[in-house]
């Protein structure tokens, strides 16, 4: 798979090619059902690599919608279909062969309330590795480390690996997810609310990290929060559902600077002046 | 002084001017009363019920422990009353016997339908599926003894080469008539699990089926032991259709399809004719009956103790 990534990209224009490098995530005409509903439509933008891109819109637009598309978590809701080319460093996530178990290993994702598994912290960060097959106490206890190290918790919970998972608090069990995906190492993390559920310090760590995290990692978060969209992105997407049981589209994606400063579109500087949403 | 503020016309203080809160009425307090107290009696019926029973069966139980003595009644090999051999042992063991193999047939059996109702199945098929495991708690157990009897027993009797009544066929039978008890308990425990557990493994890459052997079953842990215990205490009691196909004889396991008997299937063999002290060994043989099953519930409890400490 990646021979044939890599030559795709070594044949094509020099100019092409170092696009191609920053350019994560291109998504082309994408439409999105759930049964007959069509929650988003026409949606096209490039997320780019090792930056952090926002996602920001009034409740119910699709925002989570549309990063579910990305790791393909949609798929386990019956009735959905995706129209449309979302392509991950040029290869299509939605083709027909392609495996989406090894798509979330590739794409991690944390989710608004935090939801660790109930068994030890260790085992939690453990439970991808052991998944992929890595069976060796001494390379587990090392993934197991170095996660919860990046993840900004190691030092908090280093003397009680064994103890549940469960017993932390919500902003530590947010981080012990971090490091359960981190274990895996993905390319791309995408965060829905990631920071709603917890405390305002917890935040301020995962703000942090995330600051820490994008030099590796591609990371896409969904924020009711203007002024955390404002702080830890760099490109910030927009979107709206004008009318009730209509899709939703994209109305603005760029640079988060711009976007905050001098949207284009009257009705970005309306939702983030707070007009409505 | 707190004088309290008053109304500069008619001189009263806020406090006299608001409204008079009700007061209980008598005939709510009565009522009220009346209740509580009819609850208590429900209660006090059900725990002198038990009471009773355990007062009666120790009473008329007891002189085949001091009579007989402990040792020769628990341990005793032989069961033939006829002689005056009152040796419970293998009794005991065909009640061991007949419910250890019934779980291990039937845990298996209710776990995978457990899973398959609140992992697997769409809405439509749980519809069917359900209602139809719940149907099972609801038939009654001679229904069960004469499908094995018709049924099961010429099959396994063709199988093993014997008569057919035996522990295999018993197995069988109990097996099904537990799964609805451990499969409904089992999928309980599975439901209450915190919801965005599956997520969180599928998100990580996990199939259906890492999901389940990995983190739902280890963390269901406890509920299922809880549903399997339950379902050793069902196994235990059952009498009748256990009776119909077990071949009640008084001796040890000694093969598939051959003939042995249990504690429940010997009592209700021998109630109807026994006197004297083979009467009393038949109390006997419920008061040992009766702390199994206490002790089932003691570990129960226990188990339930620990769930809710998680
Ligand atoms: N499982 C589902 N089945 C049918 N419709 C759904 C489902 N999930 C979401 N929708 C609909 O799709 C639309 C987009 O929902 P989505 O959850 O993506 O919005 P959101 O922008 O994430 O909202 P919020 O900010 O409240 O999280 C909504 O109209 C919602 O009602
Ligand atoms: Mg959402």
């Amino acid at each position: 798979m990646t021979d044939t990534l890599s030559q795709s990209t070594s044949q094509a224009a020099p100019d092409v090619v170092a696009e191609e490098a920053t350019v994560k995530i291109r998504v082309r005409d994408l439409d999105f059902y759930y049964d007959d509903f069509n929650a988003l439509t026409g949606i096209t933008c490039d997320i780019k690599a090792q930056a952090v891109t926002a996602f920001i819109g009034p409740s119910g637009c699709g925002k989570s919608t549309f990063l579910r598309c990305f790791n393909r978590m949609n798929d386990l809701i019956p009735g959905t279909r995706v129209v449309g080319t979302v392509l991950l460093d040029g290869q299509d996530i939605y083709g027909p062969d392609v495996d989406p178990v090894d798509l979330r290993r590739r794409v991690g994702m944390i989710f608004q309330q935090p939801n660790p598994f109930p068994m030890s912290i260790y085992d939690n960060v453990a439970y991808g590795p052991r998944l992929h097959g890595v069976k060796k106490k001494s390379d587990l206890d090392d993934i197991v480390k170095t996660s919860l190290k990046r993840a900004n918790l190691w030092k908090e919970v280093k003397d009680i690996l064994d103890r549940g998972g469960l017993t932390l608090s919500g902003g530590q069990q947010q981080r012990l997810c971090i490091a359960r995906v981190l274990a895996v190492q993905p390319d791309v993390l995408l965060m829905d609310e990631p920071c709603s559920a917890i405390d305002p310090t917890s935040v301020q760590k995962i703000e942090d990290l995330m600051a820490e995290l994008k030099s590796t990692v591609t990371i896409i978060i969904v924020t009711h929060n203007m002024q955390q969209a404002a702080r830890v992105s760099d490109d910030t997407a927009f979107f709206l559902q004008e009318v009730m049981g209509e899709p939703a589209h994209l109305v603005e994606f760029g640079r988060t600077a711009e976007i905050f400063t001098s949207p284009k579109d009257k009705r970005t500087e309306d939702y983030i002046t707070g007009r409505f949403g | 002084m707190n004088e309290p503020i008053r109304d500069k016309e008619s001189g009263l203080s806020n406090a006299e001017r608001a409204p008079k809160l009700k007061l209980v009425s008598q005939s709510t307090y009565l009522k009220e009363a009346a209740l509580k107290n009819l609850f208590l009696v429900c209660a006090c019926v059900a725990v002198a019920g038990v009471a009773l029973i355990f007062v009666f069966v120790g009473w008329r139980g007891w002189p085949v422990f001091s009579e007989i003595g402990v040792g020769k009644f628990l341990l005793g090999k032989e069961w033939l009353p006829t002689e005056q051999l009152f040796g419970i042992l293998p009794l005991f063991v065909g009640s061991l016997v007949v419910t250890i193999g019934a779980l291990a047939l039937g845990t298996p059996l209710a776990v995978g339908t457990a899973v398959f109702l609140s992992e697997i199945a769409s809405h439509r098929v749980r519809a069917i599926v359900r209602p139809a495991v719940e149907l099972l708690a609801g038939v009654p157990s001679v229904i069960y003894g004469f499908f094995g009897l018709l049924v099961l027993r010429p099959i396994i009797a063709k199988l093993t080469g014997s008569l057919g009544f035996g522990p295999l066929t018993a197995w069988i039978v109990l097996a099904i008539m537990i799964v609805p008890t451990i499969a409904t308990l089992t999928e309980d425990a599975l439901r209450s699990l915190p919801p965005g557990i599956r997520e969180a493994s599928y998100a990580m890459g996990a199939t259906t089926w890492q999901t389940i052997s990995r983190v739902l079953l280890p963390a269901a842990k406890i509920g299922i032991v809880d549903a399997i215990i339950l379902g050793m205490g069902r196994a235990i009691g059952e009498t009748m259709a256990v009776l119909m196909v077990v071949g009640n004889a008084p001796v040890f396991f000694h093969g598939l399809g051959q003939p042995i008997s249990t504690l429940t299937s010997q009592i209700v063999m021998d109630m109807p004719y026994a006197a004297g002290m083979h009467r009393t060994a038949l109390f006997g043989m419920a008061i040992i009956l009766f702390l199994v099953s206490m002790g089932l519930v003691g570990i129960v409890r226990f188990i339930q103790r620990l769930r809710e400490e998680q």
